[in-house]
């Protein structure tokens, strides 16, 4: 094994584990789970040495079939991909341990198909981040799509209709992005990232790229569930398995993110979009709309799991946020914030199953005592609750004031409001529940009394991703000058 | 007219075909780029020769729509078996009817 093949190892060492999974699976069933595991294992390991690789000696490239680009398909390992693929592998690790007793609960009969599935998907978010070809970001979008809409259609009785609504949107967000790319093609002859931004800078009076680029940000729009296009998410992360959520919602969402920052900062060139479109401004002004509508949305939800989903909604604007603003800091706080979401995000779903676990409940009302009865668990939920909110020591403080910096920077106080207010916002929805599980006077309710910490293989991912929250939030300066820093360096 | 399709049907069946219509629709695009006048079939033909491209037929859209056929296939395959589930649940397909039953 060479350090050149560390690229497509990643991917491909996940789709061989999804059929490996699957046949032992049918033969034995318990056999899904470690195998699973071990998939997700070496492209973890494949990944944190092909973060160390990039950050000490520079992008890794690999040609398929020994072709070179712009012919053949390239995967890249740069300093982004590497980031994100370390990201989406290590939630997903942590998400693997922790689903395991979850589904063995919740859905025992579907296991083998749900860890084929789940790999599926992984394999596909993964392959979206270390390919260097447009094209081949479809046909992984796709794959990633099309398990996630499986994984959740299995669950109770209104996840099939949550997920057909997910199914049109989503494929329309793909057909979107497909219509961009056929007219860069169209434009440049080329499908390969580095040689469409070595042709584009020629073409930019071209109206071809204009349409291209405002069809692939709508594309990926729908896909990140930007506001107002986020209506499918709150029903399909309601109804899911709780296990499948930790899954996807921390993942799903960031990696259209990713397609943006991609094109944004690899293949258009974000003077060029900036400049002669106001894109860009449209996806920010829709993001920091978002922000407020879902925070707004949150407060009004009790039932946690739909809580969460608005709040999700609210967060990916922030994402976006950073993103329509398109200067070097904004992006800093963007990519901060696809990180700090994930774990936090990861880590909230997780209590939010532990909880249902432990006692069945969604319901935010019913949670009064639940702090004394499960220590670890909702001590993890404020870890998170505080992050959200953005008090200093937790992670979320930090790339909010990016993206407060950034905002600055553009000269636009209005988003620097907005961020502030929507920071109150989230501190009303979250210490409303810590106030419900610390404060409250214990009622006399059968499923608190009897509710207890989840098993030792839910909460040690839970309080996993608990810690790394607050290490992400002190070691936040490292990562920003030497991963985040040489990203953005290109283009500004 | 797919687009028009998804978005102003009720019926789900419906607004499955409506997309199916839109990402082929996609496909053609992408095929009728391909298309040269003159062009032929793009594998070596030695009484044509090697030397002019003009004179094939560009090969690439349609290996990429190859590509996109599969997905498509792939994701109608997934949409009409939610489908499948949805209707041995509720014995319909209409939306507003669903979202009635839902609440019940």
């Amino acid at each position: 094994m060479t350090i050149n093949q560390l690229p497509v190892i990643i991917p491909v060492s996940l789709l061989l584990f999804t059929f490996i999974t699957f046949l032992l699976g049918v033969w034995r069933k318990n056999l899904a789970f470690p195998s699973a595991l071990t998939g997700v294992t070496i492209s973890l390991l494949a990944s944190i040495f092909g973060l160390i690789t990039v950050l000490q000696s520079g992008p890794i490239h690999y040609y398929l079939g020994g072709w070179a680009p712009p012919l053949g398909i390239e995967y890249v390992l740069d300093d982004l991909s590497a980031f994100m693929a370390v990201i989406i592998l290590s939630i997903a690790f942590l998400s693997m341990i922790y689903s395991r007793q979850s589904f063995l609960k919740e859905v025992p009969d579907k296991i083998v198909p749900l860890y084929s599935l789940l790999l599926l998907l992984i394999a596909g978010l993964s392959g979206i981040v270390v390919t260097g070809d447009l094209f081949n970001v479809y046909v992984f979008l796709e794959i990633a799509s099309l398990s996630a809409y499986a994984v959740t259609g299995i669950g109770n009785d209104k996840a099939p209709v949550a997920v057909i609504r997910y199914i049109i949107i989503g494929t329309i967000g793909a057909c979107f992005y497909l219509l961009g790319v056929g007219f860069i093609y169209f434009a440049t002859g080329s499908l390969n990232m580095a040689d469409v931004a070595h042709l584009l800078p020629g073409l930019s009076e071209s109206r071809l790229i204009v349409v291209a680029a405002v069809f692939i940000v709508i594309g990926m729009a729908l896909k990140m569930a930007l506001f107002p296009f986020h209506i499918w998410l709150p029903d399909v992360y309601t109804y899911a398995p709780s296990g499948v959520i930790t899954f996807v919602a921390p993942l799903m969402t960031k990696v259209g993110a990713y397609v943006v920052i991609r094109m944004l900062i690899s293949v258009f060139m974000p003077d060029y979009l900036a400049g002669t479109l106001p894109i860009m401004t449209v996806v920010s002004w829709l993001a920091a709309v978002g922000i407020i509508a879902g925070s707004i949305m949150a407060i009004a939800q009790k039932d946690m799991r739909r809580m969460l989903a608005y709040s999700s909604v609210a967060q990916i604007c922030y994402v976006a946020l950073g993103i329509g603003l398109a200067n070097p800091i904004g992006l800093i706080g963007a990519m901060l914030h696809i990180l700090n979401h994930a774990v936090m995000k990861g880590c909230l779903f997780q209590v939010a199953g532990g909880i249902r676990y432990s006692t069945g409940l969604w319901h935010i009302p019913r949670f009064a005592g639940l702090g004394r009865r499960m220590p670890w668990t909702m001590g993890a939920f404020a870890v998170a609750a505080i992050s959200m909110v953005g008090i200093p020591p937790a992670a979320g403080f930090f790339s909010k004031w990016y993206l407060v910096l950034g905002s600055v920077d553009a000269g636009n106080w209005i988003f620097v409001a907005i961020i502030l207010i929507s920071s109150l916002l989230n501190a009303i929805y979250f210490f409303r529940i810590l106030e419900k599980v610390y404060a409250s006077p214990q009622v006399d309710d059968p499923a608190i009394n009897t509710a207890v910490d989840p098993p030792r293989s839910m909460l040690a991912p839970m309080m996993t991703l608990a810690i790394s929250i607050i290490v992400l939030g002190i070691i936040n300066a490292v990562i920003v000058t030497n991963i985040l820093q040489p990203i953005v360096k290109a283009i500004s | 007219m797919g687009i028009w399709g998804m978005f102003v049907k009720r019926n789900l069946m419906k607004k499955l075909i409506g997309m199916t219509i839109f990402q082929v629709a996609i496909i053609l695009l992408f095929i009728s780029s391909a298309v040269k006048f003159g062009g032929t079939i793009p594998t070596f033909d030695p009484s044509i020769g090697a030397t002019d491209p003009t004179l094939y037929v560009n090969p690439l859209p349609h290996v990429l729509m190859l590509t996109a056929i599969v997905v498509m296939v792939a994701t109608s395959g997934v949409a009409l078996a939610i489908l499948l589930i949805i209707y041995r649940r509720y014995h319909t397909l209409d939306e507003q009817e669903i979202i009635k039953r839902m609440r019940e």
